[in-house]
């Protein structure tokens, strides 16, 4: 085993995602500590063209899978080049962001290399020199430090990890694939738009998330509704929701944030009329900066916000936004 | 068809974590548990194409004698059978999937059924891992399921919302996430048929070498909070704090 640490850099509309940018950061610095290189990996239709500015992110090279193995999203394809990415390098660690692309591939790719996986891990460290990581279970409502007998697999929380500003200058190597994609039985064939281009509540670096306060949006808490998506587009949020919320059918259940829905570590979440329940802040206690609304001043969230208004989400929404407007524009 | 449904026995989502005395594992004092929430999704699939398409339905966990007491579930739901792997022994989902897929090759499958996540260890790797180590292919975060002419159907749950559609040939490993179908409870007659069930128990083995939990600790406690103030008049005193305090924006 060498102490390189290889980093699976994932595209979003064609370009490195900031997720995937967030896990080259922790890897550089991983790397560094290990006292090896920082290896990414693109894959691609057509990603060589992103290559070479990986080095300003961390990368000291970057090996480039190019081909039409790669246009359409493939959990076999992805598992099979990195760990045969992994084992040519000889890497102490192996890394990419714990995306729903992430989360599906990484297993596998682990298990083709013969290693158990960190999954969703929330810092990186280097303990008698080996790679450990540090994981929340239960929702977060514990976290464990975990490590391998030999390479480190790890997926990287969104949002956790800074992005390296290291100004290298990458050395960009092609990679040879073994399989085309006639090889692999598990190609996307279609795409159905959820709601396209829609932020993710788990990537999201600010979430306002509604509960049963804002009311049924197909009847009296349609306006409330409205004003939680004014306020979310003014500050670039994502808009999450509570079980009860997604349960009754007002909001999509990948929007749901607590132990059966998205685990989420934002820099900020304002939860509005959202009571606090043990599954909710479960899901989102890890977050920077936790902001409440709710009328009831004795409501749970209330215990683990930074910040609370006790008031109705009728007023008190639209009022934060025309706030967040005027600071935003100030 | 011959399916097989994977459950784990997990703490009910309400239960307070606490490390024990080892530092490494959670204090079991007061702890209730039930089958990991995602995988009553996996266990409502099995039944309805079962009921469907014929063939049998059978539930296989790995964890200690007492897993019997959620496998009876299972079966009260309408699973037709019950495999145990019983081990006192703490598994990662890798030596999870290494001892499932060691049972699996001992066992006819042209399904093979997972939650998409545990609500306790939260990997959303186990199902990937046995499908590498049977070497078929894998759907992960299945929201729609549909079998025809030896080839499921999938729609996956991907980022922002957006379903990716894909067909596998079968035998293959789909995970499944909540949106796929309504878990039934089980009735009576599922009652009493669980009661007679015969549960397959054999011993796990000793657990593949994956991640080892070196320590576990609470998270860090969030600092004491304030509250602004009251009604809609606090809205700018909040931003400013966000703004100058926390400086989040
Ligand atoms: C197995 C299991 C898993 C679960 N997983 C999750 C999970 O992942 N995520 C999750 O969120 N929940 C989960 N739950 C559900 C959880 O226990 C709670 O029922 C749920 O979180 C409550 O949602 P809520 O806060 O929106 O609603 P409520 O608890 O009904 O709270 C509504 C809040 O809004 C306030 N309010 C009402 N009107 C107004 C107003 N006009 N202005 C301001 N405030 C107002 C009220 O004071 C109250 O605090 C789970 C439960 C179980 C059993
Ligand atoms: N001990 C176990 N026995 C049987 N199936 C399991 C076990 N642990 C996990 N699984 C299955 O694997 C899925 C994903 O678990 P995890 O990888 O821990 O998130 C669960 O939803 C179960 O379907």
């Amino acid at each position: 085993m060498s102490n390189h640490v290889l980093v699976f850099v994932e595209l979003a509309d064609g370009k490195p995602s900031k997720a995937g940018l967030q896990a080259l950061g922790a890897g550089c610095r991983l790397a560094r500590q290990l006292g090896g290189e920082t290896v990414a990996l693109l894959a691609g239709a057509d990603v060589t063209a992103h290559a070479a500015g990986l080095g300003a992110f961390g990368a000291n090279r970057v090996r480039v899978a190019q081909g039409e193995q790669f246009k359409a999203y493939s959990q076999e394809g992805l598992a099979r080049l990195v760990a045969a990415q992994a084992a040519e390098i000889g890497a102490a660690a192996v890394l990419a962001a714990a995306t729903p692309a992430g989360k599906d591939f990484m297993p596998r790719a682990a298990a083709r290399a013969g290693c158990g996986l960190a999954a969703d891990c929330t810092a990186l460290a280097v303990n008698a020199g080996k790679a450990v990581a540090t994981r929340p279970v239960y929702a977060g409502k514990a976290l464990v430090q975990v490590q391998a007998p030999g390479a480190l697999w790890a997926t990287l929380r969104p949002n956790v990890f800074a992005t390296e500003n290291a100004g290298l200058t990458a050395g960009v190597e092609p990679v040879s694939v073994n399989f085309g994609v006639g090889d692999l039985r598990d190609v996307v064939r279609e795409i159905v738009a959820g709601a396209r281009g829609k932020l993710d509540v788990a990537e999201a670096e600010i979430i306002v998330s509604g509960g049963r306060g804002l009311k049924d949006p197909a009847g009296e808490g349609k306006q409330n509704w409205e004003n939680l998506e004014k306020l979310a587009a003014t500050i670039g949020a994502a808009v999450g929701a509570s079980r009860a919320v997604v349960d009754a059918g007002w909001r999509p259940h990948g929007d749901q944030v607590g132990q059966t829905g998205k685990t989420v570590s934002p820099k900020l979440y304002i939860a509005c009329g959202i009571s606090g329940a043990i599954q909710h802040l479960a899901g989102m206690s890890g977050s920077k900066v936790i902001v409440a609304v709710n009328k009831d001043e004795t409501a749970p969230i209330f215990k683990v916000a930074d910040y609370g208004i006790v008031g109705n989400v009728e007023d008190v929404v639209p009022a934060l936004t025309v706030a967040f407007a005027e600071a935003l524009k100030g | 068809m011959e399916i097989i449904v994977c459950i784990r026995r997990a703490p009910t989502t309400d239960a307070r974590i606490k490390p024990g005395p080892d530092g490494k594992t959670f204090d079991p004092a007061g702890i209730n548990y039930d089958i990991s929430e995602y995988d009553k999704f996996a266990l409502e699939a099995a039944i309805e194409m079962k009921e469907k398409h014929g063939g049998k339905a059978t539930v296989l966990s790995l964890g200690p004698a007492a897993v019997s007491k959620e496998l009876r579930t299972a079966v009260a739901m309408g699973c037709d059978a019950a495999a145990l792997l019983v081990s006192d022994a703490s598994h990662d989902s890798w030596a999870v999937a290494n001892a499932l897929a060691a049972k699996l090759k001992t066992m006819p499958h042209d399904l093979v059924l997972f939650g998409w996540n545990s609500v306790d260890n939260q990997s959303a790797a186990t199902g990937q891992m046995v499908a590498e180590l049977l070497g078929l292919p894998c759907v992960s975060v299945a929201v729609a399921l549909e079998i025809k002419d030896g080839v499921a159907h999938v729609e996956r749950l991907a980022a922002g919302g957006n379903r990716e559609r894909l067909a596998v040939k079968l035998p293959a490993v789909i995970t499944c996430q909540k949106g796929l179908n309504k878990p039934r409870q089980p009735n009576m007659k599922g009652l009493m048929n669980a009661k007679k069930t015969v549960i397959d128990e054999s011993p796990a083995g000793a657990p593949a070498n994956g991640v080892a939990v070196t320590r576990m600790d609470p998270p860090p406690p969030r600092p004491a909070g304030k509250i602004v103030g009251k009604g809609p008049d606090a809205a700018r005193a909040l931003v400013n704090l966000l703004r100058n305090e926390a400086k989040v924006i």
